[in-house]
C-alpha cells in the first residue's frame, strides 16, 4: 500500500507532463499544418552547418537561416 | 494563424538589437497569400525561398494544408502585389486572402482540440484507477483503497468534465432556451447525472461510481466534434482560397491621370477604373469613356454580348470583350439588379433555416423516450419497495447507459468520412447539413450558361467548312480577343490550320475585323457590317466572313456543353432524378442545350425571381430540388433550393451561397456528391441502428439494476468504436447511384 503513495502521484505527474506537452504543442501551432510538417521533416535544403531551425515551433524560415 | 504571426514578431524582435517594441522596427507588415499550386514539400520550400529571395521580405512560412503562405515584409519597400508577382515568376499562382473570416472557426477548432486533450488525459488516468478497482473487486482490494481510488477519480474527472464538457452544456442550454431538444440535451444530462451520482456514491462508500464512463464519454464525443469542426474549417479555407484566387485587381486612373493597379476590393465609389479588352469588370459602375461589347453571361445567363457605350451601367463580373472602357465606380446599393438579387436571396434563405438535422430529429424522439424510461425505472423500483435511494440509483444508471454517445457520434463520423472523400474529388462541402439535404433531393435543376455549358462559345461544325476560308478567317481572328474570334482560332488550329499574321488588321468596335485594300478587302464581323443579308430571324450567334467580292461565309457559334453533360444527365435520369433546365438565355440557345444534354423540361428567358418561382412550384409539388447554378442570376435560386451546388467558376455570391462547390470542367462531381450524400445518409441510419441495438441490449439490464460501472464503460466504448468503424468504411466503399425505387413508389 505504501507504494501507492508515490506510484499514483508519479503516474499523475507523467500524465500531466504529457498534457502539458500537448497543450504547448497546440499553442505553438504545431497542429496547424500537419501535411506540411511531414514534408519539412525530410527536407534537406537547410545546410547541415546552419543552426537548426526549430520547425516544430512554427518559427518562420528567415533570411539568416538560409 | 494569428499565433504564427505572433511568433513571427517574437522572432523578429529577438533578432533586431533594440528589442523594445515594434516602433523600433522597420515598418513590418504581415500578409497571408493563397498559393494555389503548392502541392508538395518541394513546392513549399520553393515558395518560401522565392519570397525570401525578394528584398525586404523578413520571413515566410508556408502552410501546405491550407495552401497559404504567411510572409512578413517591410511595407516601406514592397507591397503584397509585388510578392504575388514574385511568386508568379517562380511559377506559383498566388493571391491575397480577401478576408480572414475563418479565424473564429479555426479558433473554435483549436479550442475543441484543447478540451479534447484535457479530457483525454483525464480519461486515461481515471481508467487507470478504474481498472485497478475492477481488478481489485476480483481479488483482495480493501474498502479503504477502493475509496481512495474513487476519490482520486473524482478529483481528476470532475474538473476535467467541468472544463471539457462545456461545448455540450452550452449547446444543450441553448437548445432548451429555444424550447427545442437536440442530442446535446441527453448527453449533458447523462454526463452531469453520472458525475453527480458518482460523487454522491463515493461519499457513501458505495461502488456505483461512473466517473470513468462520464469522462470517457466526454472524450469520445469531443473527438467526433473536433473532427467535424476541423473538416469544416478546411472546407471553408478551401472555399475562401477559390474566391481569393478569383479576386481581381483593377487599373485605377488617379487624379494625376496616371494608371495604377490596386486590388478590386480597395475600390471605392467614384473612382475611375480602366477595363482593358478581355478583362473582367471589377466593379459596378457607369461607363464614362469608350464603347465596347460586354459578355454578361455570369450575370444574366445570356451568351450574346451586349453593346455598351458612355452612360451605360455595367456590373462587376461581366467581361469586356472588344475595346478598353473607362468606368466610374458606383456604390453597390445604387445598382438595381444587384440590390434586387440581394433582396431575393434574403427572402429565399429564410426557408432553409427551418431545416432540422437528422441527429436532432432523432434526439426529439430519443430524449423523451429515455427520460420516460428513467422515470419508469424509478417508479417501478419504488412500487417494488426498493426504497427511494436504490430506485434513484437504478434510474440514473438507465440515463447513463442511454446517454447517446454512439448516437451522437453516428452522424459526425459519417460526415467526416463523406466530406473527406468528396474533398479528394474536388468537391468542397461547406454547409454542415449540406449532405443530409442533398441526399433528400429528387429533382436536379440546372442553369445553362456556365453550368451545363462551358460558358465560352465554340464554332459549330468547323469540319464542314472550306479549310482555306477557315484559315483566312482565323488569320484575321487571331488579332482579336473577342470570344467568337478566339473560338475561330481554336477551331482552325484543331484542324491543323495555322493562322498567318496579317500586319494591317483593324478592329472596329461592335462591328468586326478588317484587313487588306479596298479592292481585296477581308472582313470578319457582324452581318450588317460585312454586308450579309439576314432576315433577322437567325437566332444563333453568327459572324460573317467576306473576301473581296467573293461569297459570304457564316460562322455559327454555340456555347458548348461540358464534355460529360449528356452522360451525367443520363445517369441522373436513370437513377430516377427529374432533371430540368432553367436559363436566362434565349429560347433557341436553351432548347439546343437541352436537346444536347437530353433534358426534356426546359424554360428559357427566366429572370431570377422566375427561377425562385419555379423552385417554389416544384416544392409545392412535394419535390426536393438540388439547384446547380453559377451566375449572379442563379444566386437567389441557389438559396431557395433544398440544396445547391456551384462550379468553382461561379460568381462569388454563388460560391458563398451554395452548399458545396465543385472544381474542374466536368459535371461528374455532381453525381459523386449525390452518391456520397445518399450513402452517408444510409450509413447514418445504419449507425443509428447499431446505437439503438446496443441500447436495446443494455437498457433492460439497467432497468433491472444489473448494470455495474464496468458494464457501462465497456458498452459505451464498444458502441462508439462500432459506429466510428462503420462510418470509416465510407472512405473506400464503392458507390453506385442506384435508382430511387422506394421514392418512386411513394410518389
Amino acid at each position: 500500500m505504501t507504494a501507492l503513495a508515490w506510484l499514483i502521484p508519479a503516474a499523475l505527474l507523467l500524465g500531466l507532463l504529457g498534457l502539458a506537452a500537448f497543450l504547448w504543442a497546440l499553442n505553438s501551432g504545431q497542429f496547424e499544418d500537419l501535411e506540411g510538417a511531414s514534408w519539412r521533416a525530410i527536407q534537406d535544403s537547410d545546410a547541415p552547418d546552419s543552426p537548426p531551425v526549430n520547425e516544430s515551433d512554427n518559427t518562420p524560415r528567415t533570411r539568416e537561416d538560409d | 494563424m494569428d499565433k504564427a504571426l505572433r511568433s513571427n514578431f517574437a522572432v523578429i524582435a529577438e533578432r533586431e538589437p533594440p528589442p523594445t517594441n515594434s516602433n523600433a522596427l522597420p515598418n513590418l507588415q504581415t500578409v497571408t497569400l493563397i498559393v494555389e499550386n503548392m502541392r508538395c514539400g518541394g513546392c513549399m520550400s520553393a515558395v518560401e525561398k522565392a519570397l525570401l529571395a525578394a528584398p525586404s521580405v523578413q520571413s515566410a512560412r508556408a502552410n501546405l494544408s491550407a495552401k497559404r503562405v504567411t510572409a512578413s515584409y517591410n511595407a516601406a519597400a514592397t507591397n503584397p502585389e509585388h510578392l504575388v508577382a514574385t511568386l508568379g515568376h517562380a511559377g506559383f499562382k498566388a493571391a491575397e486572402v480577401a478576408n480572414g473570416r475563418d479565424k473564429a472557426q479555426a479558433r473554435e477548432a483549436s479550442d475543441l482540440l484543447r478540451r479534447m486533450g484535457v479530457a483525454g488525459f483525464a480519461a486515461a488516468n481515471v481508467m487507470l484507477l478504474s481498472v485497478s478497482v475492477w481488478a481489485g473487486l476480483a481479488s483482495d482490494m480493501d474498502a479503504s483503497a477502493q475509496a481512495l481510488f474513487h476519490w482520486l477519480s473524482a478529483l481528476i474527472a470532475l474538473p476535467a468534465i467541468a472544463y471539457s464538457g462545456q461545448p455540450f452544456f452550452r449547446s444543450a442550454v441553448g437548445a432548451l432556451r429555444a424550447a427545442r431538444l437536440n442530442m446535446d440535451v441527453p448527453i449533458s444530462l447523462g454526463i452531469i447525472l453520472a458525475s453527480g451520482m458518482s460523487l454522491f456514491q463515493t461519499m457513501r462508500g458505495s461502488d456505483q461510481v461512473y466517473f470513468d464512463a462520464a469522462i470517457m464519454l466526454t472524450f469520445l464525443l469531443l473527438i467526433g466534434r473536433f473532427l467535424d469542426e476541423s473538416v469544416r474549417v478546411r472546407a471553408k479555407g478551401a472555399a475562401e482560397n477559390l474566391l481569393g484566387l478569383k479576386a481581381l485587381s483593377a487599373t485605377v486612373i488617379g487624379t494625376d491621370g496616371q494608371p495604377r493597379r490596386i486590388p478590386a476590393r480597395a475600390l471605392s465609389p467614384s473612382m475611375r477604373v480602366l477595363v482593358a479588352a478581355g478583362e473582367r469588370v471589377p466593379v459596378d459602375g457607369r461607363i464614362v469613356n469608350g464603347t465596347s461589347e460586354l459578355d454578361e453571361s455570369l450575370i444574366t445567363g445570356e451568351t450574346l454580348p451586349r453593346m455598351v457605350r458612355v452612360g451605360t451601367d455595367v456590373h462587376a463580373g461581366t467581361v469586356n470583350i472588344s475595346s478598353p472602357i473607362e468606368v466610374s465606380a458606383t456604390a453597390t446599393d445604387e445598382n438595381t439588379l444587384v440590390a434586387e438579387i440581394a433582396r431575393l436571396m434574403q427572402a429565399a434563405e429564410q426557408g432553409r433555416g427551418r431545416y432540422v438535422r437528422l441527429a436532432d430529429r432523432a434526439a426529439q424522439i430519443y430524449a423523451p423516450a429515455v427520460h420516460i424510461l428513467g422515470a419508469l425505472t424509478f417508479l417501478g423500483w419504488m412500487i417494488a419497495g426498493a426504497g427511494w435511494e436504490t430506485a434513484l440509483t437504478y434510474a440514473i444508471a438507465v440515463l447513463i447507459i442511454t446517454c447517446p454517445c454512439a448516437l451522437a457520434l453516428a452522424v459526425p463520423a459519417v460526415q467526416v468520412a463523406a466530406t473527406g472523400r468528396l474533398f479528394a474529388k474536388g468537391v468542397i462541402v461547406k454547409a454542415p447539413d449540406a449532405l443530409e439535404r442533398i441526399a433528400e433531393t429528387d429533382t436536379v435543376v440546372f442553369d445553362k450558361t456556365g453550368t451545363l455549358t462551358i460558358g465560352e462559345p465554340r464554332l459549330i461544325s468547323p469540319e464542314k467548312m472550306c479549310p482555306d476560308v477557315l484559315a483566312q478567317a482565323a488569320s484575321l481572328a487571331a488579332h482579336s480577343r473577342h470570344p467568337y474570334a478566339k473560338a475561330i482560332v481554336r477551331a482552325a488550329s484543331k484542324r491543323g490550320l495555322a493562322p498567318k499574321w496579317h500586319s494591317a488588321v483593324r478592329e472596329v468596335t461592335g462591328a468586326g475585323l478588317v484587313a487588306g485594300t479596298t479592292q481585296n478587302e477581308e472582313r470578319l464581323g457582324s452581318a450588317a457590317w460585312v454586308g450579309a443579308d439576314t432576315d433577322g430571324g437567325d437566332q444563333t450567334a453568327t459572324l460573317w466572313y467576306r473576301k473581296g467580292r467573293a461569297a459570304l461565309t457564316p460562322f455559327h457559334f454555340e456555347d458548348a456543353l461540358r464534355s460529360d453533360a449528356r452522360s451525367v444527365i443520363g445517369d441522373l435520369q436513370e437513377a430516377g432524378y427529374t432533371v430540368e433546365l432553367l436559363s436566362g438565355d434565349r429560347p433557341h440557345a436553351t432548347s439546343l442545350a437541352a436537346a444536347g444534354a437530353g433534358i426534356l423540361e426546359w424554360r428559357a428567358g427566366v429572370r431570377p425571381d422566375g427561377k425562385i418561382g419555379r423552385l417554389n412550384d416544384l416544392s409545392a409539388l412535394g419535390r426536393k430540388v438540388l439547384m446547380v447554378g453559377d451566375g449572379l442570376n442563379d444566386a437567389p435560386a441557389l438559396a431557395a433550393g433544398h440544396a445547391s451546388l456551384s462550379p468553382a467558376s461561379a460568381a462569388d455570391i454563388c460560391q458563398t451561397t451554395a452548399d458545396a462547390v465543385f472544381q474542374g470542367e466536368h459535371l461528374l462531381p455532381i453525381v459523386e456528391t449525390l452518391k456520397v450524400a445518399r450513402a452517408a445518409r444510409q450509413m447514418s441510419l445504419q449507425n443509428f441502428t447499431i446505437a439503438l441495438g446496443y441500447n436495446a441490449l443494455c437498457v433492460p439490464l439497467a432497468m433491472a439494476g444489473f448494470v455495474t460501472p464496468l458494464i457501462a464503460a465497456l458498452a459505451m466504448s464498444a458502441s462508439s468504436i462500432a459506429v466510428t468503424g462503420n462510418a470509416l468504411r465510407l472512405r473506400t466503399r464503392r458507390l453506385a447511384l442506384q435508382p430511387r425505387w422506394t421514392k418512386e413508389k411513394h410518389a
